[in-house]
């Protein structure tokens, strides 16, 4: 039996797996910005935070992420779901990556166009929504965009707590030494990858503000 | 000349010194009238700019204070002072991501115009700075010359109508030859216009032209008040070298 045919017969069960695969993704990559963003912001506010919240993200990013899966398993509530335990997980990895790029975005805002907002009695939050962080959207993407291919790949180690996805495949394959049903896994992860990467670069290059 | 009953900004002993100790203004003391120009001139770290920034309250003043409209900066509210007060800078500091429309009607936006009005008051501005409203209103900034910029950045600093106008080295970043055509205009425009404008420059010429006091400052106090007249035949050593400085340019056209 070649893949291709063996894509064709399991076509209903990857299709499963990609869909469970993109929403542990959509669901990290939410939670990323959700936390990430802000965080970048307060960093670029206030520099000494720096040390601190990039120091921790950069840790969480060296952890193994089998370990890291291991670690949260016992975590109360957290440990009750494995796709909790999964999405925690990859949220972790994913933070670095867009801190880092929102906090290169708004202190990469040219000082004189910050003095001038400043200067015509814009209030901070003003500033803020309508002058840093336009300017620095497409910085703040390019952060989305590393986390997400990221996420995309690191999301097929979910599968070894039991979340799903296309990993699924992957463990399966390996356990049973079948090459098809690894491939089965890792072409549509690496798909889905370049997709991702494709329509985002697309996106950050159309909000890069003209110079 | 301080104290004068009609002065809109005043400096009583008001000096500034960074977090780290260093001293960037000390002891100034002046007083601005009402449609005044006041040229800060001086040299770079002369605390021209800094002397600018306590006007509006970039700054905050650490020793003395700075009166606007016979009020201290600190009791001002920072953004009701700066809505009050134009601003413009050398690297114009247009958003890049804003239509020229949108930089200029920027500040009437905030104050919460009508629409129609913020309109028509763009159009009203960019006439006024010389450009054609059609032409200009959708374009953003890097589709302009230095020179247009620079009218914008004018434009927005007056769209809400501000008594008082700060300018820091407005016309440094610009060509020679667009640089004495914008001055030119301005002079113009400020002839009908009347406002209180505080102007930081370290040329001699452009002090001269525009100003109708020039207030010389070097290594952050002020060295004295002139009329531009004054200027040009005080004895003070420091005046004196921008005078003669202006006489060698004058010679050396002469001679050829």
């Amino acid at each position: 039996m070649n893949t291709i045919t063996f894509f064709a017969q399991h076509g209903d069960e990857i299709l499963q797996a990609t869909l469970e695969h993109v929403w542990l993704v959509v669901a990290t990559l939410a939670l990323g910005i959700a936390i990430g963003v802000p965080l970048g912001i307060l960093v670029a506010r206030r520099p000494w935070l720096s040390k601190p919240i990039l120091g921790t993200a950069n840790v969480a990013e060296t952890i193994p992420s089998l370990a890291l899966l291991g670690f949260l398993l016992p975590a109360p509530w957290l440990g009750e779901r494995a796709d909790r335990v999964a999405i925690t997980a990859l949220t972790l990895y994913a933070l670095l990556p867009i801190i880092r790029n929102t906090v290169a975005g708004i202190t990469g805002v040219d000082p004189a166009v910050r003095e001038a907002a400043r200067g015509m009695g814009m209030t901070p939050r003003q500033i803020l929504w309508q002058v840093e962080l336009p300017l620095s959207l497409s910085t703040v993407l390019a952060g989305i965009r590393v986390a997400t291919v990221l996420t995309i790949g690191v999301a097929t180690i979910a599968a070894a707590v039991g979340a799903g996805g296309l990993g699924e495949f992957i463990f399966r394959g390996l356990a049973m030494v079948n090459n098809q049903l690894i491939l089965a896994g890792a072409i549509p992860a690496a798909a889905l990858a370049l997709l991702a990467d494709f329509f985002l670069s697309v996106l950050e290059r159309r909000l890069r503000p003209a110079r | 000349m301080t104290n004068s009953p009609d002065a809109i900004i005043e400096f009583r002993d008001a000096g500034y010194r960074l977090a780290g100790g260093q001293e960037l203004l000390r002891g100034v003391s002046l007083a601005v009238g009402r449609g005044e120009t006041l040229v800060l001139l001086g040299r770079s770290g002369a605390g021209k700019t800094t002397a600018l920034k306590l006007i509006n309250r970039l700054l905050e003043p650490t020793a003395g204070e700075v009166l606007v409209e016979g009020r201290s900066t600190r009791d001002w509210d920072p953004i009701a002072l700066r809505r009050h007060i134009g601003y413009v800078i050398q690297e114009t500091g247009l958003f890049p991501h804003y239509t020229v429309e949108q930089n200029i009607s920027l500040v009437p936006r905030l104050e919460g115009w009508p629409a129609d009005r913020v309109r028509a008051r763009a159009q009203e501005l960019l006439a006024l700075v010389g450009l054609d409203g059609a032409h200009f209103l959708g374009r953003y900034p890097h589709e302009l010359s230095g020179g247009q910029r620079q009218r914008v950045g004018v434009a927005r600093a007056l769209a809400a109508d501000p008594p008082i106008l700060l300018m820091d080295e407005p016309f440094g970043a610009l060509d020679p030859l667009t640089r004495v055509e914008i001055r030119r205009e301005f002079l113009a425009l400020q002839q009908r216009l009347k406002k209180t404008v505080v102007i930081v420059t370290h040329d001699t010429s452009e002090a001269l032209l525009l100003g109708t006091r020039i207030a010389l400052m070097e290594s952050g106090a002020l060295r004295g008040l002139y009329s531009p007249q004054e200027f040009l035949r005080s004895a003070e050593p420091v005046a004196a070298a921008y005078a003669q400085q202006l006489r060698d340019l004058e010679h050396f056209e002469r001679g050829q």
